[in-house]
């Protein structure tokens, strides 16, 4: 039985609320992608060359990139001549299953925030511009706000006019505290402020908010790199971890991105954002594919319980299952 | 910049053909199909690509009779004519109106930088266009929105209109025009909320505005990072909005900005602007012209003179250059023309425009940008002898410096040598200059970075 139908027969039984919520979220994603595959099945029903190139624009439309698509197509396509596989619903299956396995051979899997046994764990957040990180913090805090954490936030993203002022608005709903320095003070310094605060306070997480950055400013990734110096000099080994927001509308250079950063920061996740568009975040997968970095949490809506553990099942459920 | 990779993918092409002397089926294969990789990783939407390559190569092959071009010149051709045609055409000028306010509503998904564009476009239109703009906030959702336009307003001293978060979007569009209106502004720009575009509920909202105040613009934001989808998402707002232009965002970035080729090719929506910065200044016009020439990697010359003529400080430059042909060059005016050459923006942007120079790595770029803040801390801790007669330099005036600047003695002997070697040409561009031959304008710009 191959993974898809595997898939179809485990959520059928078990809705979890996970699923539910991924099912809504991804809705609008899933209807492009299931449909389109849906459509090919019935158009081909023996497979063909042409069958393969609709397959591949599938794929490329989904932002899985030109080298992923073609990979895992040409899997594909050995793998149903080896087994003289025509029938096109067979071979949607097969593309699944190795969707699948691509990711899961890359790496290891892990999801929640890893804590730390002694003193507070350091949670750094970085992303170009835009891609939603302060609204992500506030998520992330949330969640383990209500797993009985304390939870420290630190504001050093002192470049952007309103960013300081946007996460206070965020640490007053939540109720916690939080380090901000003067409008485009160095940021190494609040973070400095925000590891001693933490430690004096013995917080159990605190969560670093960089300024968006383009990766390709090198004054900026250097800049990046002090401030991890400086937060490794409070707290020896942090940050523990580095998570790479991403939306869900960004393209290929996702990749690059994701590659730049993994350079000045030892990247531990990546967290995929608005996702509730009609944007398939095929991004992941190949930031998967190039880098091993795994895909801890996932945006699906606005509020703040819209931020999913990422669950590589429901992503692929939701992206090509029909309901 | 923008395409950088997708011109040196291009340029590679192009130079493997170069050797060959006529266009094949097969060599042409080969490099339709680089031009199609190249083209989607740069993000172009998957059928656009399709039609862009069964385009090209139907032009070619039935260009290959009748012309003798080499197959490197005629491919370059058709697929610069190509891309400006996908890029060009439609009315890319903000229509102003005359007797009354000109209303610009923008639109977007969340973080494709409204906000930041909000500044910008009100920069642009106040200093360059001497108009008198009014900024309006109706971002009630995402917090702190209206802090951040607020900030920007001041910074250009821009007058806000505000009302909090707890007015409609609609009433405060509304509202805004009246005051417009009232106060004979010439222009209002409508910062409004982010949104995903099949949010009924806000897409109606915007609809909603467009009907209170009907806008004379209504531009979309389009990240130059945006994937295959930013197809949709235009789709999704032209139909909804008619949409007048679009601004791309973020091109100073390393993405290729391919949607920007989609969208405009898709949805016909002419591309106005482009957002090339930070800064509230980083704002340009878009040139689909200049943009094919800077895919195929003829540089993007004509932007450069423009943004030169428009930061260097022209008294201050004339200064110089009489200073120049008096044979006086001092420290300080190295000083102001390093000075100079900053305010266009950073030494790596400049040098992508510059054809023939598109190899300068990140490191590089950034140790030269450090020179020059070095160079400015040592000259700074000069006295104003030193800086006028830099002759009088000896060690222990040199030690002094160095100590004062926090620097060593060897960078302080690295800004002499510059200063020397900076004088030496100098000199001999006035030779030049007095026997005609160095074009004109392009004297202040050598000598910086290595």
């Amino acid at each position: 039985m191959g993974l898809l139908s595997f898939l179809k027969e485990k959520f059928s039984k078990k809705k979890t609320e996970n699923i539910e919520s991924y099912s809504e979220g991804m809705a609008k994603s899933r209807h492009n992608f299931s449909t389109k595959l849906n459509t090919l099945s019935k158009k081909y029903k023996k497979v063909n060359q042409e069958y393969f190139e609709e397959l591949e624009e599938i794929l490329i439309e989904s932002d899985v990139g030109v080298k992923f698509a073609l990979k895992v197509i040409d899997e594909v396509l050995e793998e149903s001549k080896a087994k003289r596989i025509t029938d096109s619903e067979e071979i949607n299956e097969i593309l699944i299953d190795h969707m699948f396995n691509q990711y899961m051979e890359k790496g290891e899997q892990v999801v929640d925030v890893r804590f730390v046994e002694n003193g507070p764990t350091v949670l750094l957040v970085v992303g170009v511009n835009g891609v939603g990180k302060t609204t992500t913090i506030a998520k992330l805090a949330k969640r383990y706000l209500d797993r009985k954490k304390s939870v420290l936030l630190v504001a050093a993203d002192t470049f952007r006019a309103g960013a300081t002022e946007q996460l206070q608005i965020w640490a007053d709903r939540l109720n916690i505290e939080i380090v901000k320095g003067e409008y485009n003070s160095d940021p190494s310094s609040v973070a400095y402020e925000g590891m001693s605060k933490a430690k004096r306070d013995n917080v159990d997480l605190v969560i670093v908010d960089v300024a968006g950055r383009l990766q390709s400013k090198q004054y900026l990734m250097d800049e990046l790199s002090k401030m991890k110096r400086v937060i490794s000099k409070v707290i020896p080994n942090a940050p523990h971890e580095t998570f790479l927001i991403i939306d869900a509308t960004t393209g290929q250079n996702g990749v690059v991105q994701a590659k730049a950063f993994a350079e000045v920061t030892d990247l531990t996740g990546v967290v995929i954002t608005k996702m509730d568009g009609t944007s398939k975040g095929g991004i992941i997968l190949a930031i998967r594919d190039e880098l091993g970095v795994p895909v801890r949490f996932i945006g699906l809506g606005e509020k703040m319980e819209d931020l999913k553990e990422f669950d590589l099942e429901s992503y692929i459920y939701g992206l090509c299952v029909e309901k | 910049m923008a395409f950088e990779n997708l011109t040196e993918k291009l340029s590679r092409i192009f130079k493997k053909l170069r050797g060959q002397a006529r266009l094949t089926e097969s060599n042409m294969d080969e490099m339709l199909k680089e031009i199609r990789i190249a083209l989607l990783e740069a993000d172009v939407n998957y059928k656009v690509v399709k039609e862009f390559i069964a385009s090209v190569k139907e032009k070619a092959i039935g260009q290959d009779v009748l012309t003798k071009l080499n197959p490197s010149q005629m491919i370059t051709k058709i697929v610069h004519d190509e891309l400006e045609d996908l890029l060009g055409g439609g009315e890319n000028e903000i229509k102003y109106q005359n007797n009354r306010p000109t209303v610009i509503l923008l639109v977007g998904l969340q973080g494709s930088g409204k906000t930041t564009s909000a500044g910008k476009l009100a920069y642009l239109m106040k200093n360059k266009l001497h108009k008198k703009v009014l900024l309006a906030a109706a971002d009630v959702y995402r917090p702190a929105a209206i802090d951040q336009l607020s900030q920007i307003a001041k910074s250009i001293d821009v007058p806000l209109f505000s009302k909090g978060v707890n007015v409609s979007p609609v009433e405060i569009a509304k509202e805004a025009k009246e005051k417009a209106f009232n106060e004979h502004f010439d222009v209002l720009i409508i910062d409004t909320a982010g949104r995903i575009a099949i949010d009924e509920a806000l897409m109606n909202e915007l609809a909603e505005i467009k009907k209170e105040v009907s806008p004379d613009e209504i531009l979309l934001l389009v990240d130059a990072m945006s994937g295959q989808d930013a197809v949709n998402v235009a789709n999704a707002f032209n139909d909804l909005l008619s949409l007048t232009g679009i601004i791309m965002s973020k091109l100073d970035g390393d993405a290729r900005g391919g949607s920007a080729l989609s969208i405009r090719h898709m949805t016909g929506v002419p591309i106005k602007f482009s957002g090339i910065g930070e800064k509230v200044s980083d704002l340009d016009i878009f040139h689909a012209d200049r943009m094919a020439d800077r895919i195929l990697g003829m540089g993007d010359v004509m932007t450069l003179v423009e943004k030169a003529q428009e930061e260097i400080d022209e008294k201050e430059a004339r200064r110089a250059a009489n200073k120049m042909m008096s044979g006086k060059f001092d420290l300080d005016d190295m000083l102001n023309q390093m000075k100079q050459v900053q305010k266009m923006g950073s030494l790596g942007g400049l040098i992508k425009l510059i054809p023939g120079m598109p190899k300068i790595t990140p490191e590089q770029q950034a140790a030269a940008e450090k020179e020059m803040k070095n160079f400015e801390v040592i000259i700074n801790s000069m006295t104003f002898e030193e800086r006028h007669n830099p002759e009088i330099l000896q060690y222990s005036r040199k030690i002094r410096i160095a100590n004062g600047s926090g620097k060593q003695v060897s960078d302080v002997n690295r800004v002499i040598k510059k200063y020397e070697s900076s004088k030496e040409m100098m000199k001999k561009m006035e030779q030049y200059r007095k026997s005609g031959k160095l074009p004109p304008g392009m004297g202040g710009f050598g000598g910086f970075g290595r």
